[in-house]
């Protein structure tokens, strides 16, 4: 295969007199002097006038959505291997780099190493001229004849403004085929906005109006800045990494269980009290007894305020459905979990219900039993205390159970055991 | 003694299963989007995948996704609706493409933004109607722990050999319930092969053989040109008007996944001789739906139970189950039966019944009580 990018230089897909054409013949040159083998190049392009230049090229290419080719080509910059000799060559309108305006910061913030053209012909030129973000002061476009207010966003500043390490805006006509070579031969993320008129839509809405002029009355000064940047963010293998199954998941029976049947427990508190990691550990002290065990935790979207409760279910038997409607029993500690708690009390009749003393008792027909627990282990400890009381007053497991649990667990290296043991 | 007494039991979330199995399949890139419920997710890959991506948004994930994936390496994300929802015309791309990858739907209570810590069973629809024209995603949902592992390994390994995204669909309380669990279930994985191009006709990106999947190359091969688009496209990739090779390359998407139909079939039939009642659910319900049959035999009253794992394309294996019912009783955690009108219409016969919840999980006795009613 020789080095020819283009099937045929000569027969480009573009209208008469688009400066797409000079984009492509020039990327050609830049390419080749730069030595680079045709599949060695990746091309990733997608809708608008610009896009259709695939079927002329003998590199890899591949298509994308409407201003999401940056984002494309992000993924596969990243993934390619180290030191590889692959270059990702992005072409895209001023259409889509409106539309995926995000996906440029975020390629340029990354520092991918990969190359972006933008064809900016300062309007969306295969849907009918509609403007674009790049569209600047003074420029009609025949969806918007009068549009001169708002002016072009300066795309090149802007992605200087994210750690760009190469940009530069040029002038789409003649032999700019260095500045691309410069740019494509750039490490890391290169950005290049070729400043173009559109015959069809640009030329005939703006009657007389050269380039030069264009680039002149809207301030978008023909510019190039280059920052080194040393690394290049890119994943990183990292070879064998631990399987995710290991033996610390395993919990193997110890004791026996002392009773049969299913239980049913309730645990409410507040966020960050320790609701969900002491029906962790009741659930898994329950497994020291060769029993089964769930544990289903609810809570609001806030991560430190509000509610937590945690449904936990101990049987003898293998647990299907892991919610509980009438627990057997509630370990109530603090007034969030009792807010939370009230419809599951009033479903209930026969329930135990371990409330701190703090709170005031609900009206129902189940047992409620006022004990403290926040004043004694402390509100970040009353959800385990309750643990501890509900096994030791109604013997759902053996306390010795209990206390190879506790002793088992990260936390009674912070928190004394009597701190439970002797306050229930 | 009890039941578990010599087993490897452990204390275990289904997002960790899925994790492994998806890593272990061939797995080989996370790209990460943060969205509750499926955070864990996101957190299990950060220490498991070879290699993980946090990307800004729910479109560069799936951007991103189909770049790896043009690579050869195989993507995973895990998402919620509404990111789902941002993801949908990028999933329709990489289907065209031809590319494939994971995408785990964790359901989250509706609609919009809905209540994200809360489960649900109401994305059916939106992930049937995903791809324009009629087409399908391969789509897997997990019932249990044990699906959490076969589903992902299915998911994979259909994704691999059809060269598609598939979707596995799964819910809050599947992905974050912690569960005693026997490890000893856990089938070897082995890592799932890619449908590599082998010389045997002439490249195309687009073309293919008798089985209809194209061989893969990757971007990264300097021996052939290799073309994606998710534009209509002829063999060569080369994006065309409507000419008949293109659209009978579209056409080839759907008859790819029909000719392979038996391939990614997976569902539970536990029947009962004698039952006209049957069951009918799928992801955290089933569990409910289990419950409800293993009680209700204790009550001598018959019933049968199926649970599908494959959700899309929709099996006729289940029609051809589900006819030999005089009562078909359909579960799922969602406002009307979106699963039940997919099976059986808007105006379907009064034999065939729905159990539905909203911001809750269907309980057992829900489906005993409908059992009971038409046993």
């Amino acid at each position: 295969m020789d080095n020819r990018f283009l099937i045929d230089s000569k027969d480009l897909p573009f209208c008469k007199g688009c400066g797409h054409a000079g984009v492509a013949q020039n990327t050609e040159k830049a390419l080749q002097k730069l030595g680079y083998h045709p599949l060695d190049v990746i091309f990733v392009t997608d809708i608008g006038c610009h896009g259709i230049i695939d079927k002329s090229l003998r590199s890899h290419t591949v298509h994308g959505l409407h201003g999401r080719s940056v984002a494309l080509a992000g993924g596969i910059a990243a993934g390619l291997p180290h030191n590889s000799n692959k270059k990702v060559v992005v072409f895209i309108g001023d259409g889509g780099a409106t539309i995926g305006m995000q996906h440029l910061l975020v390629a340029a913030h990354h520092n991918f190493p990969m190359t972006v053209v933008i064809h900016n012909n300062m309007l969306y030129g295969m849907t009918g001229g509609q403007p674009s973000e790049f569209t600047p002061c003074g420029f009609n476009t025949p969806t918007a004849p009068n549009r001169s207010a708002v002016g072009a966003i300066d795309m090149v500043h802007l992605m200087e403004g994210v750690g760009a390490s190469y940009v530069s805006r040029i002038s789409g006509i003649g032999d700019f085929s260095d500045e691309l070579a410069e740019a494509f031969a750039h490490p890391g993320f290169s950005l290049v906005e070729v400043m173009e008129i559109c015959p069809s839509y640009g030329v005939k809405s703006n009657p007389g109006m050269k380039l030069k002029q264009v680039i002149e009355t809207s301030g978008l000064q023909l510019h190039k800045n280059t920052t080194p940047r040393q690394a290049i963010e890119k994943e990183s293998y990292t070879g064998f990494i631990q399987s995710l199954i290991t033996e610390k998941l395993l919990v193997k029976q110890e004791f026996q269980a002392v009773r049969s049947g299913t239980v049913r427990i309730l645990l409410a508190g507040s966020a960050g009290e320790g609701t969900q990691s002491a029906a962790e550990f009741l659930a898994k002290t329950a497994m020291l007894s060769g029993l089964y065990a769930t544990k289903k935790g609810h809570y609001p979207v806030t991560v430190g305020v509000g509610f937590s409760a945690a449904e936990v279910i101990i049987s003898d038997k293998p647990i299907f459905y892991t919610g509980s409607t009438k627990p057997d029993f509630m370990l109530i500690t603090s007034q969030d979990g009792l807010d939370y708690s009230m419809p599951k009390i009033k479903n209930s009749d026969k329930a135990v219900i371990l409330l701190d003393a703090s709170l005031p008792a609900p009206q129902t027909t189940s047992s409620v039993v006022a004990t403290d627990m926040r004043g004694k282990a402390g509100s970040r400890n009353a959800a385990m205390i309750s643990v501890f009381k509900l096994i030791k007053d109604y013997q759902i497991l053996s306390e010795e159970s209990l206390l190879t649990a506790y002793s088992r667990n990260k936390l009674s290296a912070k928190v004394p055991v009597e701190t439970f043991t002797a306050n229930i | 003694m009890t039941e578990t007494t010599h087993k490897q039991m452990a204390f275990i979330d289904g997002s960790r299963l899925i994790t492994e199995a998806c890593v272990q399949a061939g797995a080989e890139v996370f790209v990460g989007y943060p969205i509750t419920p499926a955070n864990l997710l996101y957190s299990y890959a950060n220490q498991r995948y070879p290699a993980m991506m946090a990307a800004p948004d729910e479109i560069t994930t799936l951007q991103w996704m189909t770049g790896y994936a043009s690579l050869g390496k195989l993507p995973v994300t895990a998402t919620s609706f509404p990111g789902y929802a941002l993801m949908i015309e990028s999933i329709n791309m990489a289907m065209m493409m031809e590319l494939p990858m994971v995408i785990i739907l964790v359901q989250r209570l509706g609609p919009a933004t809905g209540t994200a810590t809360n489960g649900a069973q109401g994305d059916l629809n939106v992930v049937y109607g995903t791809v324009s024209g009629g087409f399908q995603l391969p789509t897997f949902c997990i019932s249990n722990l044990q699906d959490c592992w076969d589903m992902s390994v299915k998911a994979v390994e259909t994704a691999l050999k059809l060269r598609t995204p598939v979707v596995l669909l799964t819910s809050k309380e599947m992905v974050m319930t912690q569960m005693s669990f026997d490890l000893e279930k856990l089938k070897p994985v082995s890592k799932q092969a890619w449908k590599l191009f082998n010389n045997e006709m002439p490249y195309q990106s687009y073309g293919a053989g008798g089985d209809l999947v194209p061989g893969f190359l990757p971007v990264t091969q300097s021996e052939h040109q290799v073309r994606f688009t998710a534009s209509t496209h002829n063999k060569e990739g080369i994006l065309q008007n409507t000419t008949p090779e293109a659209l009978d390359n579209t056409r080839r998407l759907k008859a790819k996944l029909d000719l392979h139909a038996n391939d990614f079939l997976e569902y539970e039939y536990d029947p009962q001789e004698g039952s006209d009642a049957i069951i009918f659910s799928f992801d955290v319900t089933a569990q409910a739906s289990r419950e409800a049959v293993q009680r209700l035999r204790e009550e001598n009253q018959k019933v049968s139970l199926l649970i599908a794992r494959t959700i899309f394309p929709i099996p006729s294996m289940y029609h051809t189950i589900l006819s030999k019912y005089k009562h078909i009783i359909i579960a799922e955690e969602n406002l009307d039966g979106q699963y039940r009108h997919l099976l059986f219409g808007s105006h379907h016969a009064g034999h065939v019944v729905g159990i539905n919840a909203i911001g809750r999980m269907i309980q057992p006795e829900e489906i005993m009580k409908e059992v009971r009613k038409n046993g």
